[in-house]
């Protein structure tokens, strides 16, 4: 008993001391409160108000479509040509190129005889060109399409009546689909996943610059072997150093929080004004105060934060285990720094469409939080992956942090040179 | 008291293999008396202070400092001793009063204990003007009082020096040499480790002249002198070593 308490008061001791020295650090205090407490309403609203701005934008403007062939279809060129969601732009042999360079949106190609085809009711084929994945090209063709259906329509009623037959005959019912929510939130949809993989990016970076600063850089400045030389057990020490950094790494993941917090309550009438012109004042007037701020499950944010917690864990007693090999504070860096790669991509794959959790998936670090936490902010809980998830991560964590007390004892680590 | 006792270390190193940085070093010092250890660069000195301080683990042999074994208690060991290097340095963003408090809560010291004791560590080493500010800003001397009442804090019945005056000019080294003299007449257990042969004349009882990790020749100077039949501690140093490496 007496035992553990000497251990809890040294760990205390030296905790107490590092969170002294590490809040009178510009650096940590800029990497840990201000860089987060900037990047989330930047990156909400600024991202937010880009990208419902592109698709408002993209709606806005006709699509150049140009018309290959039909030649001799002079009533299907003119129909097109006077459909007025579409700009008919004169025909250029390089089209595929243009469409490429997206100069062009879209090409659509009348097969020879078109119009006699039409007459004659024999089957004919219109062909559209795009640029798969850009979304003005999708437009196009979007329109194109609606263009073609409609035409079709048209000559089928024209049939239909020459036989004196109903236009129900060959359309018995018809389908609609209509958007309930705003357009807007297309673009804050998009982001909404993004978000919680900050939170991992941030408890990362978080816990860079104090792992650092606690082992190399003390190896650097001569403070390591003061301490050393002190009777604090390695362990102690260690573990009071690993709290300072899990803290930094913690505390930069609430202040972006509370950043997001305060982004959503401010951001409203903030946004009212920038989202432009006279659709502002219609949208503030609505209550609708946040059209492009992502649409996040609150309950679901605090179960990323509780699924970031042990990765906060592992994250700081890697960077810890890794600094503390370093001679110098620039060692430290360029090991360290490549790592923010290792973060990166399992989010970039859990971001791609159609990667989707499983039990394998569940297994792997970053990925698997990155994954769940997707679902988390738009209100999904699969219990059995987030125990399956949290339950790893803390054995990752653990993994990490036994490996960091056994660098902390090895002498050759502590003094390399 | 220390008592060293075949105090072997070896280091493994990629490219060079095996390394004896001290090999079966064995040595006694008494209370109030200052052992020092006197050896070129890369000697072993600062290894064979490592070793007493616990900083490193010996691969054979052990050593009893202040009546606690190095391998069996080092934290016992740590907490008897006070350790100043030319390596070891202050936290910049501490202040003094801080600096010397964190290390005297680490030495398990009740807090108006440490209270009472910066307070006559400051006396005595002329360090209020600079108590409450940050040691980043302290000059040489500023920063070697500090870490003078660092290492004194929890009063430390055994001393230990690695090449303390490394690096400073001569009013600071002087300083140093006579804060080592008072722990002397404290009757504190002092080994003080040097490449200087005018401090070990001025200052030490005992010499131990270490060369390639091995004790090669130990006594007072004066029977140092009459063993090498030469007056002058520089020449009984290199007839103890024998011949360098040609230039």
């Amino acid at each position: 008993m007496n035992f553990f308490r000497m251990n809890a008061h040294a760990i205390a001791t030296v905790y107490g001391k590092e969170l002294r020295d590490m809040l009178r650090d510009r650096r940590t205090l800029l990497s840990m409160i201000v860089i987060p407490t900037l990047v989330m309403p930047v990156l909400m609203l600024g991202v937010g108000i880009v990208s419902y701005k592109v698709v408002r934008q993209a709606k806005a403007t006709t699509p150049t479509v140009m018309i290959i062939g039909g030649e001799d279809s002079p009533a299907a060129r003119a129909a097109l040509a006077a459909h007025e969601r579409i700009e008919v732009v004169p025909t250029t042999a390089d089209w595929r190129e243009r469409i490429s360079d997206k100069k062009v949106r879209a090409a659509v190609e009348l097969p020879p005889g078109f119009d006699a085809a039409l007459e004659r009711g024999e089957p004919a084929v219109v062909k559209i060109y795009n640029y798969e994945g850009e979304m003005r090209s999708a437009f196009a063709v979007s329109e194109a399409r609606r263009f073609f259906d409609d035409y079709r329509e048209r000559i089928v009623a024209g049939r239909l009546e020459g036989r004196g037959l109903p236009a129900t005959l060959v359309k018995p019912f018809q389908v609609r689909t209509e958007n309930v929510a705003p357009p807007e939130k297309v673009g804050g949809n998009v982001i909404g996943g993004i978000i919680p993989y900050l939170f991992i990016l941030l408890a990362f970076t978080g816990a860079m610059y104090p792992a650092m600063d606690l082992t190399a850089g003390e190896k650097e400045r001569g403070t390591m072997e003061t301490i050393l030389c002190s009777p604090v057990a390695r362990g102690d020490l260690v573990l009071g150093k690993f709290l300072m950094v899990l803290t930094a790494s913690l505390g930069t993941v609430v202040f972006s929080l509370l950043s997001m917090a305060l982004t959503f309550m401010a951001g409203g009438s903030l946004l009212a004004g920038v989202a432009g012109g006279a659709s502002a004042a219609r949208t503030a007037a609505a209550g609708a105060a946040m059209p492009v701020l992502p649409t996040l499950d609150p309950l679901g944010m605090l179960a990323v934060l509780g699924m970031v917690l042990p990765m906060a864990v592992l994250f700081s007693a890697v960077l810890f285990a890794i600094s503390l090999f370093a001679k110098s504070y620039k060692e430290a860096q360029s090991y360290a720094s490549p790592l923010i790669i290792v973060i990166i991509m399992p989010a970039v794959v859990g971001l791609l469409p159609g990667v989707e959790l499983n039990a394998r998936l569940a297994l792997i670090p970053i990925l698997n939080v990155s994954l769940v936490s997707k679902e988390l902010v738009s209100g999904v809980w699969q219990w059995d992956y987030l125990a399956l998830i949290f339950g790893s991560t803390c054995i990752y964590a653990a993994i990490a942090l036994g490996f960091a007390v056994r660098m902390f004892n090895r002498e050759d680590v502590l003094f390399r040179t | 008291m220390i008592v060293a006792r075949d105090l072997t270390k070896t280091f493994q190193d990629r490219k060079r293999g095996a390394i004896q940085a001290a090999e079966g070093i064995s040595f006694t010092v008494h209370p109030g008396q200052i052992y020092g250890l006197l050896g070129a660069n890369g000697a072993g000195k600062t290894t064979t202070l490592r070793l007493l301080a616990t900083l490193l683990t010996p691969t054979r042999g052990t050593a009893m400092v202040a009546g606690h074994d190095v391998t069996a208690a080092p934290e016992k060991v740590r907490a008897s001793v006070g350790f100043l290097a030319a390596s070891t340095a202050l936290y910049g963003r501490l202040t003094a009063r801080e600096m010397i408090r964190y290390f005297g809560r680490l030495n398990g010291l009740p807090d108006p204990v440490i209270v009472e004791r910066i307070q006559r560590l400051a006396d005595e080493l002329e360090m209020h003007e600079f108590l409450d500010r940050r040691c980043d800003k302290f000059s040489t001397g500023m920063k070697q009082k500090t870490s003078i009442a660092r290492t004194l804090i929890h009063d430390p019945p055994v001393m230990i020096f690695d090449e303390p005056t490394l690096g400073l000019d001569i009013m600071a080294a002087r300083a140093i040499v006579k804060f080592v003299r008072d722990c002397r007449a404290r009757g504190k257990t002092v080994i003080y480790s040097t490449h200087i042969m005018s401090e070990v004349e001025k200052l030490c009882d005992v010499i131990g002249i270490i060369h390639d990790g091995r004790l090669l020749a130990e006594g007072t100077l004066p029977e140092l002198r009459a063993r090498y039949r030469q007056d002058d501690i520089e020449e009984i140093f290199v007839t103890a070593v024998g011949p360098g490496p040609a230039l």
